[in-house]
């Protein structure tokens, strides 16, 4: 059974809609700078939302402060989707998936007022979204490091082709929180300059936020379709990335199993800016037969979005294809993994008739999906 | 340094929740990381948290602690070169 | 091709239960810390990881190891077909609470990469990975409650794929001195309910039986 892709949106620095982000990275901009929080004296490099754009637009949807900052996000991206593309939540058939990995975390930092500590729950942040909505069907929430938002869309695709739904919107969406800049400050991962994907002086991560929802359907919505996707995990250590890729490599393969195609035109690579992250990507890659294909990591422009990542970079590469469009890997200069892999320098016109997309993440988890024009 | 070092065993084992390692089990000169107690890449993460608790020291190059963490003895000898 | 639940360990109440014996615990104790950790003695892990985890990766070991060996032949199967899929209510509340302590102080302003590891709900997946090489596929659902109809559903699209063999899935909720687990054991098989070991129908139903 085919899965197609349909209406998609971006919420974050480079703007609202999928147009407006799409056309921001073709123009070569980032929404990585230099972000000073109340909690810290020194500046985080980190793709962060301006609180009163959020606020500028959910003022025309809803007014009052039942929500946070991470829910207004959600709901907007959600609603833009929802309003291209036709899908009722009320409709039994429909299907509302989220993924996020810390939620309304900044709950308990006490970032609001008037909202109850207990909306730091997943499940109450689910349902304050879904309600918004009158979703008939429980959201279903997504929470894996990482690999949460394409894992999402995979299992989204799994839930269709099984029959249980014929529509299904994921929406990933993670906030910058003191929360998580403290704990990736611990792990000493964070870049103090914006970051440099598979480059030879990468250093780390810049965090970024973002809310990103895409529609998958049993329907012949539109004339890209996730062909397959799988998930792995390397078995080998919570925090390090596999040495040799394992995890990777066997999602990828097991994407590739059933397929009629061995290789792709692109790949839309998860390429963190760590020095282990990439390094076990590019084995993972040359590995899998891949190591040709262009590739990049969209890092730069939006950093690490977390739980919004895997559906955000999705959509980029959905974008892509549609549009021929490669985006040239911001930060990339010189090969700075073992295996050498073909990374895009420039913005260029190219046909794209498939794409590999690929996150990992903490706890071992990897998960691989291909993307093909009909 | 006796002393520092027998401080040193507690710390590292309440830090790194070696809880079935008693102060006595660590060798001073034995290597920390590969065979031995084996500590993995968070452990040493935990103990550059360690010295700026306990000691007030920053580590600002993650590079050095191979060298500062290779043993309990050089990790005591960096900390009374670098205390405040 | 059916599919069975060949084990199960239910953690809950401070009572023990595997494929529908209870197992006598040594020590009721009303810390959750010291419970699991009396238990991991008892059972004779030996697996000094487990010290470091959290308590929602410690109960999920804990079940997880329960279940796998008193499961019969699930230790030879292919590894790298093995997945897990778990869910919980609290996601890693508990311990990104213990994270928010060590950051609240701006002076005794000590984040721990140790603690923050495991603010990640998936990271019990990871641990049980590692400790088995299950090197499967893998998802965490959060849900409001246990729900047996989502387990089953997902557990059984896991099962009728290529990639799958067996499943380790459930549930394993912790939340402050509150806790609660059942992960189980499912295979596909042409399976055959005369035979002594202990197998019944994978179904939500049965989940539901045997969680409650």
């Amino acid at each position: 059974m085919t899965v197609y892709i349909g209406a998609n949106n971006i919420v974050s620095p480079l703007g609202f809609t999928t147009k407006e982000n799409f056309g921001a990275l073709l123009q070569g901009k980032t929404g990585v700078k230099q972000q000073y929080f109340s909690f810290s004296d020194t500046a985080f490099w980190c793709s962060k939302i301006e609180p009163k754009d959020i606020e500028q637009y959910f003022d025309v949807v809803s007014k009052g402060n039942a929500y946070t900052q991470l829910e207004k996000m959600c709901i907007l991206s959600i609603r833009d989707v929802v309003q291209q593309s036709g899908i009722d939540f009320k409709n039994k058939e429909n299907l509302l998936i989220l993924s996020t990995t810390k939620g309304n975390i900044d709950v308990l930092e006490g970032a609001y007022k008037n909202i109850d500590e207990n909306r730091a729950y997943l499940p109450v942040f689910a349902k304050a979204v879904g309600d918004y909505f009158e979703c008939i069907n429980t959201p279903l929430l997504v929470s894996n490091a990482c690999i949460s938002g394409l894992l999402a869309i995979i299992i989204g695709k799994r839930l269709i082709e099984s029959g249980n739904y014929k529509n299904v919107i994921v929406c990933g969406a993670d906030k910058i929180s003191e929360f998580v800049l403290s704990g990736f400050k611990s792990f000493n991962a964070l870049s103090e300059a914006p970051c440099k994907p598979f480059d030879k002086n990468r250093v780390g991560i810049n965090l970024g936020e973002a809310a990103a929802s895409i529609v998958l359907s049993a329907e012949k919505i539109g004339t890209v379709k996730l062909s397959s996707g799988s998930s792995a995990n390397d078995a080998n250590h919570i925090s390090g990335p596999s040495r040799n890729g394992d995890g990777l490599f066997q999602a990828i393969s097991n994407t590739f199993v059933d397929s009629k195609i061995k290789t792709v035109d692109f790949i839309s690579a998860h390429g963190t800016a760590t020095e282990f992250n990439d390094e076990m990507e590019s084995i993972a890659f040359t590995r899998a037969g891949l190591q040709q294909a262009l590739l990049n990591s969209i890092k730069g422009y939006y950093g690490h979005t977390l739980g919004a990542a895997g559906v955000l970079e999705s959509i980029i590469a959905v974008q892509s294809m549609l549009s021929d469009t490669l985006i040239c890997s911001a930060g990339f200069e010189q090969t700075g993994t073992s295996r050498e892999l073909n990374i895009i320098k420039h913005t260029e016109k190219k046909t794209i008739n498939s794409c590999l997309k690929t996150a990992s993440g903490f706890g071992g988890c990897n998960a691989a999906a291909l993307f093909e024009k009909i | 340094m006796e002393d520092l070092i027998e401080t040193l065993k507690k710390q590292v084992i309440e830090q790194l929740n070696l809880a079935e390692i008693r102060p006595e089990d660590i060798d001073p000169a034995a290597p920390l990381f590969g065979e031995g107690l084996g500590l993995d890449s968070i452990d040493a993460l935990e103990l550059i948290v360690l010295l700026e608790k306990h000691y007030g020291i920053k580590l600002n190059d993650p590079k050095e602690a191979k060298e500062i963490f290779a043993s309990l003895q050089s990790m005591s000898n960096y900390i009374l070169n670098n205390k405040k | 091709m059916n599919s069975i639940i060949s084990s199960y360990c239910k953690i809950k109440n401070n009572a023990i239960w595997i494929n529908g014996k209870e197992l006598v615990i040594d020590a009721k104790e009303v810390d959750l810390t010291i419970f699991l950790t009396g238990l991991y003695r008892q059972i004779n892990m030996n697996y000094p990881k487990f010290f470091k985890m959290d308590n929602l990766c410690k109960l999920g070991m804990l079940a997880a190891e329960l279940a796998i060996r008193n499961s019969v032949g699930f230790d030879k199967l292919e590894k790298d077909k093995i997945a897990i899929t778990l869910s919980n209510n609290a996601s890693s509340l508990d311990t990104d609470r213990n994270h928010l302590k060590t950051i609240i102080d701006k002076i005794q302003y000590f984040p721990s990469p140790a603690i923050f590891v495991y603010t990640l709900p998936n990271i019990v997946i990871g641990e049980v990975a590692i400790k088995h090489k299950f090197a499967g596929e893998n998802a965490f659902f959060v849900s409001e409650e246990f729900d047996a109809e989502l387990i089953h559903n997902y557990v059984s699209i896991l099962l009728n794929n290529n990639d799958t063999t067996a499943v380790i899935g459930g549930w394993v909720n912790v939340d402050g001195n509150e806790y609660d687990a059942f992960v189980y054991c499912a295979e596909k098989s042409n399976f055959n309910l005369d035979k002594e070991e202990y197998k019944q129908i994978h179904s939500a139903e049965a989940i539901r039986q045997l969680y409650n």
